[in-house]
């Protein structure tokens, strides 16, 4: 490029700069009728560039225009490129077209009704060159900080060594941390490429972007170019070895980390069925539906809340939790006595009613919401995602695990701690002999039935954040919620608890290796041969009441 | 006790009638089908010669869970995978048999193949051009399995809900791996638009009466075959490993054995079924492994008579019946009257319809001595 030749120009474009840094804040607020006034004379004075019907003056024009801030500057370079920039015969005012053919005044952008006759502003290959080079130092200092950054980025995928300085320019003018960054990036990238740089400087930004360690960085050193000086070739690739050791350490915790929330879904799908199957000892094959029970009563409520209460919709989620709890409970509790009631130690035709009721409830739902999915909205504070040493964990995932967690204490201090737990416990251990201490026995089936359903529905809660909320929607976690309880040791909530996150977490850590459906099927294969092995499970409760 | 000779065991009252209705059927639905004429009051349309055979193939599955279920007390959720496993063996038979009349035309490889630009056949489809091959392997396969899976389980003692919940988890991965369509059998869309097999063209009337027939006697053969098995000594110490495991390994059998030779059968029996299944309806897919359609077989045993045989088959043929025409006038209430079904039957039929009709003819004494046995299999403490 010919910039080097237009020494001069440049200087001028820094006056023009410096004079810019200080105006702009003062535009930017409340310009004051003198500083506009100086701001006006200025764009003029550039304005005039263009009609002097020569190239270098027009290529001037174009450098000064765009370090100036004025308003209309990006309509004008388009229009200029686009051979839409014309001058007023008689008066030489410079306006420009629009796509329609309208006119307007480049010195105020107010529209011109009726212009005299025109000339064109001519235009070759080097103004349409410099035109662009300008637009992107002008969207360097564009209103938007998104704008700013995609055209740092552009400048950094051109190597475009000649907007260094515009760039080093808008960099120490900017103020967004974000763009900053990007900024610094694009200056080290560009530092990198320059095989005109001093070497100490290149190996500076080398150090620089060794530090930042993430991917971006990588392929900014990868950028190297091949004929580089032997250190700095080394730095570079010791940088990127440095980097990937980073990056794969990352990613082998945002994988836990998915595990873990994955981990938590199952713990939660299947902790209600820790109590029904692995407590009672039910097969509840419509447990699945409960979770769904709960999933729709988030719907319904937030249906509600948009109706009668917009300004709460956020709460909506912890209204329903509890009435979550309380539909599928009772749902369960109707279930016990209807149903499982008389059932009692015929596990296997338990497993057959309890299928039939869940098909029911299916279609229940079905015939009553419809087939198709039900949104339910994530609350503000569950979007969006929290950056932990450069891996973005999404709120949504953090907060599962965290009510996972949750739910889960909650249901161990109700076991061991209350009074309602302790008589749940007496009468899994010894039935009878908790019957003659007085413990209404059928009293208390019902309601642990109840509670085990009712953490289901709060489960739904939950799993309304992350899946659809369809009739299928327990279907779905029926057979891994089985899995979880059998594997962990029927009977044990510790169990449960550390094979749904060892479950997860194995399943993601296949998952890049196999891909998502053949890593199921791994962990699906995995567990059916660990219960040859153990076929009680992990935590496997000793001693005869186990045979029967 | 001295043991009946095998045909006077064979002539039991639930077995006999059924096996000679369906050689019946096999020689007369095709006469009424083929012989009389469209308006003939004794015609019997093609579209419900297809759908009986349908029918009469899951009535063998239905057989073969309850040889399992009924008579060894293993509750197999994933019958429909030996199912499904037959069928897949006979379409790739039949896959391979378009040969070049498929859409791309490709001398070798099944369009889906074309499509997914396989290079060469997959070592799996090895064979399969041959219909002997492909028979073998319908029953085969699901065998093998069945063995492999039973001799893991069984040694180590997985029983009732356990194992029921882990033959699920089977199937379920089953299915998961056929919707692969790396795994080389069509994946989502499995095989499906064949065009003949043995040289018979499958829309002929004829090879359909004839695929009906095949189904009928293939149900009376499984009939006869579970009915020898479980009045055999085999078939004691079967029902006796149900009613009491335990018991039955302190009197020194080795009940592994047992049930490893009889779920392995049930599954090689589940796969004829399969195999005789495809050529009807003309597709086999993934979905054939999903785990509701194990559990629905289930329901026909238990609608039937949980260890009558016969009436296994009879349940499925009701089922199916309701099923076709409850979907086809009501399509909502499919489910409701399906998952009622269970429920009703397992709180007020537990031994099926012909199971209550037995306890019914055999009088007050039979069902005094039935409330002692009943379910004795898994009583809880």
């Amino acid at each position: 490029m010919a910039h080097h030749a237009r020494t001069p120009i440049r200087l001028a474009r820094l006056v023009l700069l410096a004079l810019t840094l200080v105006l702009a804040p003062a535009t930017l607020t409340a310009p004051t009728p003198a500083a506009a006034q100086a701001a006006q004379e200025e764009v003029a004075t550039i304005l005039a560039g263009f009609t002097r019907g020569q190239f270098p003056a027009t290529l001037a024009a174009i450098d000064a225009l765009a370090a100036s801030g004025h308003p209309h500057a990006a309509e004008i370079l388009t229009a200029l490129s686009d051979r839409r920039l014309v001058v007023e015969a008689a008066g030489r005012r410079v306006l420009w077209k629009d796509a329609g053919g309208a006119y307007y005044d480049a010195l105020t952008g107010a529209p011109v009704a009726a212009p005299g006759a025109t000339t064109d502003v001519r235009v070759s290959n080097a103004v349409r060159r410099a035109v662009q080079t300008a637009m992107a130092s002008l969207t360097l200092r564009a209103p938007s900080p998104a704008t700013r950054i995609e055209a740092a980025a552009a400048i950094l995928r051109a190597r475009d060594l000649s907007q260094r300085d515009a760039l080093a320019a808008a960099r120490a003018e900017e103020t967004d941390p974000n763009v900053q960054r990007a900024f610094d990036d694009t200056l080290a990238g560009l530092a990198i490429a320059d095989t005109g740089a001093a070497e100490a400087d290149r190996l500076a930004a080398i150090a620089r972007l060794a530090e930042r360690g993430d991917a971006s960085a990588r392929a900014l050193l990868l950028g190297l170019p091949a004929d580089a000086p032997e250190a700095l070739r080394e730095a570079a690739s010791a940088a990127i070895a440095a980097i990937d050791r980073r990056l794969a350490m990352q990613a082998h915790v945002q994988n836990i980390f998915f595990g873990l929330s994955l981990g938590s879904v199952l713990l939660l799908a299947a902790i209600g069925l820790a109590i029904t199957f692995g407590v009672m000892g039910v097969i509840n094959m419509a447990h699945g539906e409960m979770v769904m029970i709960g999933a729709y009563a988030t719907f319904v409520v937030q249906e509600l809340m948009r109706t009668f209460a917009p300004g709460l919709l956020d709460l909506s989620l912890l209204v329903a939790l509890p009435l979550a709890f309380l539909s599928a409970g009772l749902v369960g509790v109707a279930l016990e006595r209807l149903v499982i009631r008389h059932l009692y130690g015929r596990p296997l035709e338990t497993l057959l009613a309890t299928w039939g009721v869940s098909l029911i409830l299916q279609q229940a739902v079905r015939s009553l919401f419809g087939p198709t999915n039900r949104e339910v909205m994530n609350p503000s504070f569950m979007s969006g995602s929290l950056e932990l040493f450069g891996i973005a964990l999404t709120w949504s995932r953090v907060w599962i695990i965290v009510f996972a967690l949750a739910v889960f204490l909650a249901l161990l201090v109700a076991m061991k701690a209350t009074s309602f737990g302790l008589r749940m416990r007496a009468v899994v251990q010894n039935r009878r002999m908790a019957a003659s201490m007085g413990i209404r026995t059928p009293w208390i089936d019902a309601l642990t039935f109840g509670l085990g359903s009712g953490i289901a529905g709060v489960a739904g809660v939950a799993l309304s954040q992350i899946d659809n909320v369809s009739p299928n929607l327990g279907q779905s976690y029926i057979i891994d919620s089985f899995l979880v309880v059998v594997f962990g040791g029927v009977g044990s909530l510790w169990g449960a608890f550390v094979a749904a996150l060892s479950l997860g977490v194995a399943n993601k850590l296949v998952e890049p290796l196999a891909g998502a459906v053949l890593a199921k099927i791994v962990i699906l294969v995995a567990v059916i041969l660990f219960i040859q092995k153990r076929p009680r499970g992990l935590f496997a409760l000793e001693g005869r009441a186990v045979e029967s | 006790m001295t043991r009946k000779p095998i045909l006077f065991r064979l002539m039991a009252p639930h077995i006999a009638p059924a096996v000679l209705a369906l050689v019946a059927a096999a020689a007369l639905v095709p006469i009424a089908n083929l012989v009389f004429p469209a308006d003939h009051p004794l015609h019997v349309p093609t579209g419900t010669v297809v759908l009986l055979g349908k029918w009469l193939t899951y009535a063998l599955l239905a057989v073969a869970l309850d040889l399992v279920w009924g008579y060894c007390g293993i509750l197999s959720l994933g019958h429909g995978a030996f199912f499904a496993l037959g069928g897949y063996a006979m379409g790739m038979h039949l896959m391979r048999e378009i040969g070049p009349r498929g859409v791309y035309g490709h001398p070798v490889l099944p369009d889906f193949m074309v499509f997914l630009s396989f290079e060469e056949l997959p070592i799996a489809w090895w064979g399969f051009d041959v219909f002997a091959w492909a028979a073998f392997m319908a029953l085969f396969v699901p065998g093998l399995l069945a063995f492999v899976f039973g001799w893991l389980a069984f040694r180590s003692r997985v029983t009732g809900v356990y194992l029921s919940i882990i033959t699920q988890a089977g199937t379920y991965a089953l299915m998961l791996a056929f919707f692969r369509n790396e795994l080389g059998f069509g994946g989502n869309n499995g095989l499906t638009d064949f065009k003949d097999v043995l040289g018979f063209s499958l829309q002929a009337d004829g090879t359909r009466a004839a695929l009906f027939a095949l189904s009928a006697l293939a149900l009376a053969g499984g009939l006869l075959l579970a009915q020898a098995i479980v009045t055999s000594k085999l078939g004691l110490v079967l029902v006796a490993i149900r009613d009491a495991e335990a018991r039955t390994r302190f009197l020194g059998y080795r009940v592994e054995r047992f049930k490893l030779f009889v779920f392995t059968l049930s599954a090689m029996m589940a796969g004829l079924a399969g195999a005789l299944y495809v050529p009807q309806v003309g597709i086999i897919n993934p979905s054939e492994f999903s785990p509701a359609n194990s559990i629905e077989a289930v329901v026909w045993v238990a609608v039937g008579g949980r260890g009558t045989l016969s009436g296994a088959a009879l349940g499925a043929v009701l089922v199916n019946w309701a099923k076709s025409f409850l979907t086809g006038a009501y399509p909502e209430a499919w489910l409701f009257v399906l998952g009622f079904l269970f429920v009703a039957v397992t709180l007020f039929l537990p031994k099926g319809i012909l199971g209550a009709l037995r306890s019914v003819r055999l009088g007050r004494r039979a069902r005094a001595a039935q409330a002692t046995s009943a379910q004795p299999a898994e009583v809880r403490g």
